[in-house]
């Protein structure tokens, strides 16, 4: 049902959800499992798809909500095709994370949970991503990288940007 | 088949080296017939600073010989492997990757109980596994003992949470056995949160059946019929081995109905953690198995008479189950009789920070920060001078240079305001600032603070604001006995180990590093040159030759200058991003 404009956009496919409910709709505890399905399968977890959760668990649409919102892998936005999860571990900040962020940030023009305008990449602080020895450390999609300088981070990027203009998807 | 083998290191670590460019290097050489040898992965051996990393077993005069190349790089890989592949061991460009004979007894001298395969076996072979006599122990114990007996040859090794709390392992597995009910569960911890620490991950990585044959007879033990490993979901890796190694074992009747014969059925499945560090305390893993928001619940009750789903549960830390096979095999004495009067054992560091040769390093107790820091770590990168080094992440706390001779040991660690911990090492050098250092961490549990407890909400959130008014130049007299104010509360008063111990790193900064507290306050300056609202940078006219480098690199243009003149930086337009000092040649820019 549309309950706001927000609703109105939010145009899903909930079908996609049903094989996810087949396995788990009725298995006690199972609504994170459910949820990381969900944003697999969407990428972020629109309202849509949280509201039809909710009906087909059984378990109140606030709840659903809450308990999504309390994890910092479920998303509610879109990301970009390129998410960079960058480490704020110890080890990281110590051999100088915050520059990194500060060198991508002024890259891409756009901070920590932000997506770019042409949706190619979004910029996501993240907890430890164990790979201390190899501080400073971010991950783009599946891939790690270790090591950083600031300039080092943006050359990175900068190669990505250039293959996707020539078409390719190759990192 | 071969007599070349060539095993390559694929743990995260190594994989974020390059290594899986490594292999697929060497794998298309041998598939376009370069030349002839069997390849295969292992997990991670603990040098990460030599990632990415290659055995190379050969048949010399009916032996095996193995040498190790290290640093090695996708695009070489090919060259250098065809010349071993010939027998070339020799030759410059081979030599030059073969691993050192310092890098060699950096081995040698640790002692390893938990880690024993990782690095050696290959993660995703069953097979490998039970070569090294791997499942014996399961074995020994569903043929033959009891589960008093089971309990009893832990108490004996004296075996306590490696998870950081340090508690009996026997103790929890006697009351979760002695609990009534029949539906008991047994639960693996490997939701590793503590930032800088990364031993589960590897053991996961490196030897998910060690885990799997701990578990079982942790199982048998308490009497669970079903085993639950919570793994962080930032481990993707972890979770695709664990998984195989899993399946591996219920094909071969290690899990599931009746196991190797006996009355005893388990099964085990895997739960992907969505990010929540609070999840690691285990009464909110619990809650968030169940499917709700990681919150702590309060105990007692204890999770050992009403855990998941309110049956009986024992939860344990990873490398808590990765000694367990070993002391069946060689019994609680062997283990009792390596570390201290108070702790036995071993127990597995991640080293990592201002360190030369970071990694994972696994060590008897009882041996001290310093045989661990200077002695297996190397000591201090670029010849800086030690600081400080932090143990037991966002709980723990930074034990300072006078204090390197501190034993390893439960009780010895917690009496300098630190903990033991998970594991986390991370060595901190002349460069950084203790008070970001407390700052930097209360940043985390703010953030990770459930909200269920007001003094964990709103204290941690309190604290954060001074140290951040602090590290801005903005602190204020009177900001330090506040803040020791809000650390006895938050102690007193939060729910859970989260909130009782984010004070740690402000209490053992303070204790420690209390002149840098005041010097931010009342000279307005950072000992450490690292808060950047209270640096300049200036050129030192008499040393700057005028070469331009600086003012090229710089970002935001705030260097200027000409030709063979001494530069100038406008300290108005000056980020304080450190590329100029990165690259003058001549020492000419300070941090003041």
């Amino acid at each position: 049902m549309d309950c706001c404009p927000e609703c109105q956009n939010n145009k899903s496919d909930l079908s996609l959800l049903e094989p996810v409910f087949a396995e788990l709709a009725n298995e006690k505890g199972s609504l994170i499992a459910i949820l990381q399905q969900a944003q697999e399968i969407y990428g972020y977890l629109p309202t849509d798809v949280l509201r039809c959760i909710a009906d087909r668990t059984g378990i109140k649409p606030a709840k659903v909500y809450g308990t999504a919102t309390f994890y910092t892998q479920f998303r509610f936005k879109p990301v970009g095709k390129y998410l960079i999860m960058l480490c704020q571990g110890t080890a990281c900040h110590v051999n100088g994370a915050d520059m990194v962020l500060d060198a991508i940030s002024t890259e891409l023009g756009i901070g920590d949970g932000d997506t770019t305008d042409d949706g190619l990449f979004s910029i996501k602080c993240v907890a430890c991503l164990g790979c201390c020895s190899l501080s400073p450390v971010m991950m783009i999609n599946e891939e790690t990288y270790g090591t950083l300088t600031p300039t080092k981070a943006v050359q990175i990027l900068r190669d990505i940007k250039e293959s996707e203009a020539n078409g390719g998807a190759a990192q | 088949m071969s007599n070349l083998k060539i095993v390559i290191g694929q743990g995260s670590c190594g994989i974020a080296a390059g290594a899986a460019k490594v292999y697929d290097a060497i794998e298309n050489a041998i598939k376009d017939g370069k030349f002839d040898a069997e390849l295969s992965i292992t997990g991670c051996i603990g040098m990460c600073y030599l990632e990415p990393i290659a055995d190379v077993f050969t048949e010399e005069n009916g032996e095996v010989v193995k040498r190790t190349y290290v640093q090695l790089n996708g695009k070489d890989a090919e060259e250098v492997f065809t010349l071993i592949a010939q027998g070339d061991f020799e030759n410059e460009k081979v030599k030059k990757y073969e691993i050192s004979e310092e890098d060699k007894n950096n081995l040698k001298s640790q002692t390893r109980v938990a880690l024993r395969n990782c690095g050696n076996i290959d993660p995703e072979s069953i097979d490998a596994y039970i070569a090294t006599g791997g499942y014996e122990a399961l074995k020994k114990v569903v043929s033959g003992m009891t589960q008093e007996d089971v309990i009893d040859v832990i108490k004996v090794s004296g075996l306590a949470g490696r998870g950081g709390a340090g508690f009996p392992t026997w103790f929890k597995w006697n009351a979760a056995k002695s609990s009534p009910g029949e539906e008991k569960y047994l639960i693996c911890n490997a939701d590793e949160g503590d930032p800088g620490a990364f031993m589960d991950r590897a053991v996961i990585e490196g030897d998910p059946h060690t885990l799997i044959e701990g578990m079982l007879i942790g199982a048998y033990a308490i009497g669970a019929k079903e085993a639950i490993v919570y793994v962080r979901a930032e481990y993707p890796l972890a979770i695709i081995r664990l998984k195989n190694a899993i399946k591996q074992a219920n094909e071969r009747g290690y899990l599931g109905d009746n196991i190797m014969g006996s009355n005893f059925s388990c099964k085990m499945r895997i739960k992907a953690g969505a990010g929540a560090f609070v999840c690691g305390e285990e009464t909110a893993l619990i809650e968030s198995l169940e499917g709700q928001r990681g919150m702590p619940r309060l105990k007692p009750p204890f999770p050992a008479a009403s855990g998941y789903f309110q049956k009986p549960s024992n939860i344990n830390n990873v490398e808590t189950f990765a000694n367990v096979a070993w002391i069946i095999n060689n019994g609680g004495e062997a283990f009792a009789a390596m570390g201290t009067q108070d702790s036995k054992g071993t127990k597995v560091f991640a080293l990592t920070g201002k360190i030369n040769k970071g990694g994972l390093v696994e060590i008897p107790m009882g041996s001290t920060l310093r045989d661990v820091i200077y002695g297996i770590g190397g000591g201090i990168r670029d010849n800086k001078k030690f600081k400080a080094v932090q143990m037991g992440g966002p709980s723990g706390g930074c034990i300072p240079a006078d204090l390197l001779d501190t034993v390893i040991d439960y009780k010895k660690l917690s009496a300098t305001g630190a903990i033991m911990g998970s594991g986390g090492m991370v060595v901190m050098d002349e460069s950084t600032c203790m008070v970001d250092m407390a700052r930097f961490f209360l940043d985390f549990t703010a953030k990770e603070s459930c909200g269920k407890c007001a003094h964990c909400r709103l204290g941690t959130k309190r604290m954060l604001e001074i140290l951040e008014r602090i590290v801005n130049g903005e602190g204020k007299d009177g900001d330090i006995e506040l803040l020791e104010e809000l650390c006895v509360s938050i102690k007193d008063g939060a729910l859970c180990g989260l909130g009782q111990t984010a004070p740690n790193p402000v209490l053992t900064t303070l204790k420690y590093f209390r002149h840098e507290y005041e010097a931010h306050i009342y000279d307005k300056k950072c000992p450490a040159g690292q808060c950047r609202s209270l640096v300049t940078y200036t050129i030192d006219a008499d040393k700057c030759k005028g070469c331009t480098l600086c003012a090229r690199q710089c970002p935001v243009q705030a260097i200027s200058g000409s030709v063979k003149n001494p530069h100038v930086i406008d300290t108005e337009k000056c980020i304080k991003c450190g590329k100029c000092i990165a690259n003058c040649k001549f020492g000419a820019i300070s941090v003041n």
